[in-house]
């Protein structure tokens, strides 16, 4: 037996041991059945060629692998950036597992949320008897001072109305009737998640500014949108805003439930935006989106309270953070420090130093539409040329938006944009019309595995790389931590190239 | 412009609530009001005697040919009929598949998401039967329409419709704005059929808000897809309508929360009127039937 007590084999390495390889070759013989090799493997050719391509492009009924989550997670990711606020989703159990395992792979720290437990006999009588037991046992047993309320697919087909049930549980004491309990209507099958982190910051605010009368301030209110890397950006927003000695709100923030501390002390909640703080944040001068596309909504509710608002396309790169740091400046009148302006230099002179590496690299980008708007447009200020841009949850006026910024640079002139498009999709424009980098989440893996296209991990989830997000991206500082995640990927490819001795390494070099 | 009122009208099926509506907000029309009729019937009939033509394509029709409903304009589900009335009709699956409720809310979120509420006096919606599921609730949910007319007729069914649609209404009373605006009565010429609208309308804490009486122009006017408004402007059918719709238009604000009954009373009501007997007397006369046919 090749596995013993004393040198304990990990199972990688174990089926590679002679009995394994024996045993799995007989066990293909004679129980799999499959195709020939020769003919699998000219099929998998064939789905290489342009010919599958078209085939591909031209699919109208089916999504493999698409790009995107689904509005409740959105809605739970949002709501937990409010201060010890509990995300409540009504219906069924298996739903709020999906979201909290995709959040607690991503981030490595758990990730509280709640369930109504719909079964069978909620789905014909209607879910009302749920929502009263489940906010009374939510507020008993883990003492949020908020719970927010989104629900899924099961509640919108039989067409729960929140609004009549949390008055309803309220009447029926479930919670004190001044107890906050926001809520938004989020099915899972329209849009993704960036819709749902707008549908519940939506419900959130309209909670606490309905009723309110506005006295404006000078006060600037942040909404970040839906980022991954929302534990280092956050900070590194506030940490700009702070410099600049801006009197600001953000509205969400999940930094701290997303990085607690191993101290000994279990924190369910941790951090977040003060109720009291989204309540006064009605009296803003202004709110700034960070992602536009994931605020659509919400940002007109606020327009109609009479705020100035602005929405940007996720401050990733030069342009990006000069404009969010100008608009912050024009918005408060405090003027940008000297300090950013050396950051901005430090982060120009750095691009300059690896230019070499950088001119002309191409690149294929996925993800939500504010984050490949930045990233394509990051890419371009590199003297990189964006080749695929896809969002499978992006629409018809984020593609015009990406063509226009396609368009603005000699860089973007083979950009391609694809609106709606999924990662199989992206397979067959990697395999037919290939870029030397890939920049999107972990589920790319599987395409750099099948393409050979090496993969940069900027978007959420990433689950298989560990602490990224703990680091920003937005900013100049962000910037530079994506300009060297590219160059290091640039290195390794080319050291790669170059490794075999006396065969590729004419330039196996010490120095790049 | 004044603030917009929402109204609906449910009814049983077959009732003649397509007809008795889109009669109505044609009369509505001629009032000055801007009217946009949001048909929630799968069948699609809810517009067409406005439209003069066959059913209208539909929101969910068109978001399946499309893709999906974020695909969608207004421009294409947005008719305009008789007299610049604004006609959608949110459509749904064929029978026996799918789930009309949801389409309903769909198409309600779709409208309002793309401003199609902007610039009207008037929201209408025609739904199907009784409420027989949330989504079918949705035009009487929070900030939708404020007063229910409930189209009905003397027949114990339609009756029986009628007290379940104001079940549904006071599920959503309480926690929304909702209101019973009121009875009406579509001729069925069953007996005693005005005073058993009267009794049904005082049962559910209501009042019968218009006695629609039986005219076969009505039937002629629908043939040729048309309202009677519009085929017969100087009918007497047409002033009928007139005289329904300028009494909805005053009961604005006068609408209750309904107290509906339960089926032994309705029935009791029923034999009150002498139009259903009670249970000894049916076993009475039958055992007396019974006897006669022993003996002949």
């Amino acid at each position: 037996m090749p596995q013993s007590a004393d040198k304990v084999l990990d199972h990688a390495p174990l089926f590679q041991q002679p009995e394994y390889k024996e045993m799995l070759a007989q066990k293909k013989i004679n129980f799999e059945c499959g195709h020939p090799d020769e003919m699998v493997k000219e099929i998998g050719d064939w789905t290489k060629s342009w010919e599958y391509r078209e085939k591909n492009l031209a699919r109208e009924a089916l999504t493999v692998n698409p790009a995107k989550a689904c509005q409740p997670l959105g809605a739970v990711f949002a709501s937990q950036g409010y201060e010890a606020t509990m995300p409540f989703v009504h219906g069924s159990q298996g739903c709020v597992a999906y979201y909290r395992s995709h959040l607690s792979r991503h981030f490595k720290e758990p990730s509280s949320c709640v369930s109504s437990s719909m079964t069978e006999d909620a789905a014909v009588f209607g879910g009302l008897i749920n929502m009263v037991d489940g906010l009374a046992n939510t507020k008993a047993l883990y003492d949020p001072k908020m719970i927010a309320v989104s629900t899924t697919c099961m509640a919108e087909v039989i067409g729960d109305d929140l609004n009549s049930f949390i008055l309803q549980a309220k009447e029926k004491g479930s919670v004190d009737t001044d107890f906050d309990v926001p809520h938004a209507h989020t099915p899972a099958f329209v849009g993704s998640h960036v819709d749902g982190y707008d549908n519940m910051q939506k419900g959130i605010l309209s909670h606490f500014w309905d009723k309110a009368e506005r006295v404006e301030g000078a006060g600037l209110n942040i909404i970040p949108g839906f980022d991954g890397f929302a534990v280092g950006n956050n900070r590194e927003i506030k940490r700009m805003l702070d410099e600049m000695g801006v009197d600001f709100t953000f509205l969400s923030d999940v930094s701290d439930v997303y990085d607690t501390p191993s101290d000994g002390e279990f924190r369910m909640y941790s951090g977040g935006t003060k109720l009291e703080d989204a309540r006064s944040a009605l009296n803003a001068k202004a709110t700034i989106s960070l992602q536009e596309w994931c605020t659509p909504k919400t940002m007109e509710y606020i327009a109609g309270k009479g705020q100035e608002t602005a929405a940007l396309h996720y401050p990733m790169g030069i342009q990006a953070t000069d404009e969010f740091l100008m608009k912050v400046s024009a918005l408060t009148g405090k003027a940008i420090p000297d300090s950013l302006k050396l950051e901005r230099g430090r982060l120009v002179d750095a691009l300059a130093d690896s230019q070499a590496h950088l001119h002309g690299k191409t690149y294929a980008i996925y993800g939500d539409p504010d984050f490949v708007y930045a990233m394509a447009r990051f890419v371009m200020e590199m003297g990189g040329e964006p080749v695929h841009c896809l969002a499978t949850n992006g629409g018809k006026k984020w593609a015009k938006q990406m063509e226009e910024l396609l368009a603005s640079s000699p860089f973007g002139k083979q950009g391609q944009v694809w609106a709606g498009k999924d990662l199989w999709h992206m397979r067959s424009l990697l395999d037919t019309e290939p870029v030397d980098m890939l920049i999107g989440n972990s589920y790319g893996k599987y395409l750099e595995r099948d393409t050979g296209t090496p993969l940069i991990r900027l978007m959420f989830p990433i689950f298989d790389r560990h602490h990224h997000h703990r680091f920003p991206t937005m900013g100049y500082q962000g910037a530079l931590n994506v300009l060297v995640k590219l160059l290091d990927t640039v290195f390794d490819k080319l050291d790669d190239d170059t490794i075999i001795p006396g065969e590729t390494d004419y330039s196996y070099d010490l120095t790049r | 412009m004044s603030e917009l009122r929402q109204i609906a009208f449910y009814g049983k099926g077959g009732i003649g609530k397509s007809t008795t509506s889109q009669n109505t907000l044609a009369a509505l029309v001629e009032m000055g009001q801007k009217i946009l009729i949001v048909g929630c019937d799968p069948k699609a009939d809810s517009t067409r005697l406005i439209l003069n033509s066959k059913a209208q394509d539909t929101v969910l029709h068109l978001a399946a040919e499309m893709g999906s409903v974020e695909d969608l304009e207004l421009e294409d589900v947005l008719k305009v009929g008789f007299k610049d009335i604004k006609c959608v009709e949110s459509g749904g699956p064929e029978p026996g598949v799918g789930c009309a409720g949801r389409g309903v809310i769909t198409s309600i979120n779709f409208l309002e998401e793309n401003g199609a509420y902007e610039d009207v006096d008037y929201v209408s919606y025609d739904v199907l039967g009784d409420v027989v599921c949330g989504g079918f609730a949705m035009p009487i949910r929070e900030n939708k329409a404020q007063e229910i007319y409930i189209v009905m007729s003397g027949e114990m069914m339609a009756l029986y419709a009628a007290n379940n649609i104001a079940k549904g209404i006071l599920k959503y009373a309480n926690s929304g704005g909702v209101r019973l605006g009121g009875l009406i009565c579509n001729e069925r010429q069953t007996d005693k059929e005005l005073e058993l609208a009267e009794a049904m309308a005082a049962k559910l804490g209501s009042k019968l808000i218009h006695f629609v009486p039986r005219d076969n122009i009505v039937q002629h006017a629908e043939l040729r897809r048309q309202t009677v408004l519009q085929y017969a402007p100087e009918s007497k059918q047409a002033m009928e309508y007139r005289e329904l719709a300028r009494k909805i238009h005053e009961n604005s604000g006068k609408g209750v929360i309904p107290t509906p009954v339960t089926m032994d009373e309705l029935e009791e009501m029923l034999m009150e009127f002498g139009i259903m007997q009670s249970e000894e007397e049916r076993e009475a006369m039958i055992a007396a039937q019974e006897s006669e046919q022993a003996a002949g």
